[in-house]
């Protein structure tokens, strides 16, 4: 019988909250850029104009079809070796999973952005307003709320993906798991605590996202029609 | 005066010709009731008129201008154009005022107080003073119906465009926005009016035009078209709809 023991995994505990700390850091940063620039990726990829509809469409499926661990592995060995660009563990992590998360947001958002009925952009037009106007004001706030569900999805897989940075020994949640394992020889306790941690900050976001949608839903904004 | 002058407007879908060569002159003042089977065109006529359809050919001016087919001066033609839908089209993610509210803000640049003010007035002229703050998801046909008026009246519009504006409305309800439509007309406003309301049109138009084959095939007073159409498409059409009561 295992004589389980978490005393050595709690006095090694602000090493723990360190690595949360990072892997929230991580998170945030990429959903965050991830959003503004799969907004722009969106936008280029709906263009008309060729000239940017296919880069977007490019770095968009680059980034949707390759491993997460071959991007950061590139960005953080590869990019010194071919342009000379040197990264912090910390700065390849927020670049590989910001891009990343962009090529997914771009597509929820391009997603979002067709579901709109078509006479929306009908009345926008004939009340004068202009192709940004009717986008900016009518199409992308019907479609943002629209995209919600889809948004808390990737976030959450996001956080978990974002334990490949150990792999790069930027000391994020797991990173610091794998270092107190071994520390104490209580890899169970660790790993047990840690998947916790993982637990209980993702759920404590669903809800509170759950709890948006429930508001927005009330405020009779979400329904269509 | 000439508002509106069509010249040879043709539309064609997937090859298909669905506006043949439309002439049509519309003074200041005229309200045009526009007839036709489903699928003759008549949407599209009208959406020819603000350029949410570009005509293939022919040429469309406003006040003695041609309109060109640079975007910016579409958005501007649409600026005195107003159209409502038969799917009413309001913007869900606001409330009724704000829908007043977003062309005078976002396109005319008025400052939000008196846009607000001026949005109020227009509520209230369609009989909707109370439901300012309601989201059109609480509102009923009818009630969402008066509001998209509300909207594009609020714009100034020198010509209004109707598509079939009670036709998705339970028969209860569509008295409600015709008496609006009614009362726009009794102010001398030029309208271009899309409707299987025959009765409406007779009061309202003064001049019916009936499409068949992607052109004008019938024109006159409602009098003359609505009563003794000379041409035998017209007479077939206005027999099927028997409901018809002058
Ligand atoms: N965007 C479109 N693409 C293809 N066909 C269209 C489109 N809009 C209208 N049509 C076709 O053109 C014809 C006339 O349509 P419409 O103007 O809506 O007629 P009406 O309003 O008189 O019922 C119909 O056959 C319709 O299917
Ligand atoms: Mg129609």
């Amino acid at each position: 019988m295992y004589q389980w023991d978490f005393a050595p995994v709690a006095a090694n505990w602000p090493l723990l909250a360190q690595g949360l700390l990072n892997t929230l850091k991580v998170t945030g940063v990429a959903l965050v850029v991830g959003l503004a620039l799969g907004l722009l990726f969106a936008l280029m990829r709906l263009s008309r104009h060729r000239g940017l509809s296919w880069p977007a469409g490019f770095v968009i499926e680059v980034f949707r079809t390759t491993p997460p661990l071959v991007q950061l592995f590139w960005f953080f060995f590869a990019l010194p070796l071919i342009a000379g660009i040197a990264m912090t563990p910390y700065i390849a992590a927020c670049v590989t999973f910001s891009i990343q998360s962009a090529a997914f947001f771009a597509e929820v958002f391009r997603g979002g952005i067709q579901s709109i009925e078509r006479g929306q952009w009908e009345a926008a037009r004939a009340i004068g307003m202009t192709e940004a106007q009717a986008m900016k004001r009518i199409v992308l706030p019907q479609a943002v709320k629209r995209m919600i569900p889809a948004f808390m999805e990737r976030a959450i897989e996001l956080m978990k993906t974002t334990t490949l940075v150990a792999t790069i020994s930027y000391a994020d949640l797991l990173f610091a798991a794998n270092e107190i394992s071994q520390k104490t020889f209580r890899p169970l306790e660790t790993f047990t605590v840690a998947a916790l941690m993982y637990f209980v900050v993702i759920t404590a976001f669903s809800l509170l996202a759950r709890r948006f949608e429930r508001r927005l839903a009330i405020s009779g904004e979400a329904t269509v029609h | 005066m000439t508002l509106l002058s069509l010249r040879g407007i043709t539309k064609r879908f997937d090859g298909k010709p669905v506006l043949a060569g439309i002439d049509l002159d519309v003074a200041r003042g005229e309200r045009i009731a526009i007839l036709g089977a489903s699928g003759s065109g008549k949407s599209t006529l009208l959406r020819c008129v603000n350029f949410l359809e570009l005509p293939d050919e022919g040429s469309v001016a406003l006040d003695g201008e041609t309109v060109g087919r640079r975007e910016r001066e579409l958005t501007r033609v649409r600026q005195r154009i107003g159209m409502v839908f038969q799917q009413f089209n309001l913007f869900p993610h606001m409330t009724a005022l704000d829908n007043v509210m977003e062309g005078l803000v976002t396109v005319r640049r008025v400052a939000k107080a008196a846009a607000r003010e001026r949005a109020e007035r227009e509520l209230a002229r369609v009989g909707l003073a109370d439901k300012a703050a309601a989201y059109p998801a609480h509102l009923s046909g009818g009630q969402k119906q008066r509001v998209a008026i509300a909207r594009a009246v609020a714009m100034d519009p020198e010509l209004l465009l109707f598509d079939e504006p009670t036709s998705a409305l339970d028969p209860e309800l569509v008295g409600e926005v015709l008496g609006v439509i009614r009362a726009l007309a009794d102010e001398g406003r030029t309208m271009l009016l899309v409707t299987h309301e025959l009765g409406f049109a007779y009061h309202v138009a003064t001049r019916v035009i009936f499409l068949a084959e992607g052109r004008i095939h019938e024109s006159g007073a409602p009098d003359e078209v609505l009563k003794a159409p000379r041409r035998e498409r017209t007479q077939a059409f206005l027999r099927r709809h028997k409901e018809f009561s002058l």
